[in-house]
């Protein structure tokens, strides 16, 4: 299980540096998703994997760690409410630029 | 315990609440509990600041006991920052209520979300808490820097927003991994727990060490982070920018305090060593591009902005040379960088309402109306913040600069600092002359009438900073008592956690 999450991880951090790197909102507004997406599930594991037990102490031998569970969710309202924020300010950006580039213009339009 | 220490977050909050809920309110009556709740503020700062010169306090939230709670501490930096933070928020809203607040709905309650935030992540004792509380500040830094509206503001305000979520992602990670490895976020706790780390995880400690810093630098603008910063702060307006000088500081503040408190445990190999080694260069060389920026700026917004990553630059040079005594001298800098910095802000939109054209462009040369009043508070303040005498910027860069000199490898600091401090003369005083001298009289037929109480506000600010020259004994005493207080973190955990946690090793929950 363990291998299978970082494997996880890895592949959505990576999607989501690449795609914070590109040069248009969208793309950019995709990649802070997916990196987001990656943190809280990196969160989460710091609790240590464990699979069958509550986070209650005593109903079972073993229990969850129910602190990174509260922080995760804690992550995921706020990650939630900047992506929503992000969504709308890059939507204003492009209608008021007349571009979606993340500079506000594309620097090489003008080249031959 | 006093519950006084909850209501430098309490009040903002309920007068923000209460400034949504009647956003109908008329713009008047918005201003009143806007001022009367900054005001208060300023209050509970001196009560802060006085309080905290007997010893540690500790706020136990819903009176939850540690490790489960979340802790508020004031100690003597907390004080004196939450008593800057409210000086300063009051003279912005003071500004912003000469017209500026007009512009967008909301900004008073934007305004006191923001004073929420700064104050929490002052205030806090718990990692995780001071996330939560950047989150608060930075996003009602958002919509105060988009207020008003614009190309500009949209374009500055999309990469300042995205390069800040990415830190917050980061700081996330880092979070992540000091839980991961020592089961607690208490700072206290935390601190004892990372010194006592077996050496197999001291690297990923070092790990988390360096997110962390790559974190606070992106708030406190060092080198590779800083680009977002001339943009931002240019296009928003002048009591936000006023306002957003405080912001780098709390990058700052975060810095000092989870590096010397957090890592500083350990006294035989700190694990901050690894990370002022890398803090030094990069300080020096901001410190630097400030000084090119405000050499090269178009305008005096811009040369503002410069001027607030060049203090930034210097007050993380200082403390990466990790003394006390240099670290008491940066935190008297750090007073008079924030108020000045704050001043030119709002100096540049006095002037650019007088002139005839150009608004702040320093390539323009326009009549202006008022240029005696005006020249004045721009020769005080540039001389100010050039650190030439009598006022605040020569006592604290010299008290800077004489502390230093028993450092190694002072003379990067000094060479660099000195030729900063040339470049802002040449540049300040071309800014000045091509302003104030050039331009004909005005004649123009549309009568400019300089608002008195803008320039009012203004001048107390820079009274400020000579306040801080006059009485600067007293204020240096203090801040030397801070720093030392900071270098012995054993005193900090004892205050919050109680001196059998420190024998025993950490808390078990």
């Amino acid at each position: 299980m363990e291998l299978m999450f970082s494997v996880a991880l890895g592949i959505l951090t990576s999607c989501g540096v690449f795609l914070i790197l590109r040069a248009r909102t969208f793309s950019v507004v995709l990649g802070l998703t997916l990196l987001s997406h990656a943190v809280n599930l990196f969160l989460f594991s710091m609790g240590r994997l464990t699979s069958g037990a509550p986070a209650i102490v005593g109903l079972t031998p073993t229990s969850a760690d129910p602190l990174p569970q509260a922080l995760v969710l804690t992550a995921i309202v706020i990650s939630f409410a900047m992506t929503a924020f992000v969504v709308v300010l890059s939507l204003k950006a492009a209608v008021e630029l007349r571009s979606d580039h993340v500079d506000g213009e594309n620097p090489n339009e003008d080249r031959p | 315990m006093t519950h006084l220490m909850i209501l430098p977050v309490v009040i903002p909050m309920l007068a923000a609440g209460w400034l949504l809920l009647n956003h109908r309110a008329s713009i008047g009556r918005q201003r009143v509990w806007s001022i009367l709740s900054t005001s208060a503020l300023v209050a509970l700062g001196v009560w802060a600041v006085i309080a905290a010169q007997v010893d540690f306090h500790t706020y136990w939230l819903g009176n939850w006991q540690p490790p489960f709670g979340i802790v508020l501490v004031l100690d003597r930096l907390s004080a004196m920052m939450l008593l800057l933070a409210a000086l300063l928020a009051l003279f912005c809203v003071l500004y912003a209520s000469r017209g500026s607040d007009r512009e967008g709905p909301h900004f008073h309650a934007l305004f006191q979300f923001q004073l929420m935030g700064i104050n929490g992540a002052f205030l806090t004792g718990d990692l995780f808490n001071l996330f939560v509380f950047f989150e608060i500040l930075l996003l009602a830094s958002y919509a105060l820097l988009l207020h008003g509206g614009g190309r500009a503001r949209s374009r500055a305000g999309l990469h300042y927003v995205v390069i800040n979520l990415l830190g917050s992602a980061l700081f996330l990670l880092a979070l992540g991994i000091l839980y991961g490895l020592t089961g607690t976020l208490n700072m206290a706790d935390l601190a004892i727990r990372i010194a006592a780390a077996s050496p197999d995880d001291q690297t990923l400690l070092r790990g988390a060490a360096l997110l962390l810093m790559v974190v606070f630098g992106i708030k406190a603008a060092i080198l590779p982070l800083l680009f977002w910063l001339p943009r931002a702060y240019s296009a928003s307006s002048a009591p936000v920018a006023a306002l957003f000088a405080i912001m780098t500081k709390v990058g700052f503040y975060a810095m000092v305090r989870v590096l010397l408190i957090v890592f500083g445990l350990d006294s035989v190999q700190p694990l901050n060593a690894d990370v002022f080694l890398w803090l030094w260069p990069l300080a020096l060389i901001t410190l630097g591009l400030g000084a090119v920026g405000i050499l090269g700026a178009a305008s005096l917004r811009t040369m503002a902005a410069y001027m607030v990553i060049l203090s930034s630059g210097l007050l993380m040079a200082s403390f990466a040379m990790a003394e006390a005594t240099i670290l008491a001298a940066s935190l008297f800098y750090l007073l008079h960088s924030t108020c000045l910095a704050a001043v030119f802000f709002l100096l540049a939109d006095l002037i650019g309402r007088q002139r005839a054209e150009g608004y702040d462009l320093l390539s323009v040369t326009a009549p202006l109306t008022s240029r005696w009043v005006l020249g004045t508070l721009f020769l005080v303040s540039a001389v100010s913040m050039a650190g030439l005498p009598p006022f605040s910027g020569f006592v604290s860069k010299a008290w800077l600069l004489q502390n230093a000199i028993d450092h190694p490898q002072y003379l990067w600091l000094w060479g660099i600092t000195l030729v900063a401090g040339l470049f802002m003369i040449a540049a300040l005083s071309r800014a000045g002359s091509g302003w104030f001298w050039k331009p004909e009289p005005y004649t123009g037929r549309q009568r400019r009438r300089l608002d008195p109480a803008r320039v009012a506000t203004v001048s107390v600010l820079i009274g400020i900073s000579a306040a801080l020259a006059l009485f600067a004994a007293p204020v240096m005493d203090y801040m030397s008592a801070t720093a030392s207080q900071l270098y012995q973190p054993s005193a900090y955990v004892e205050a919050v956690l109680g001196e059998t946690a420190l024998a025993k090793g950490g808390l078990t929950p």
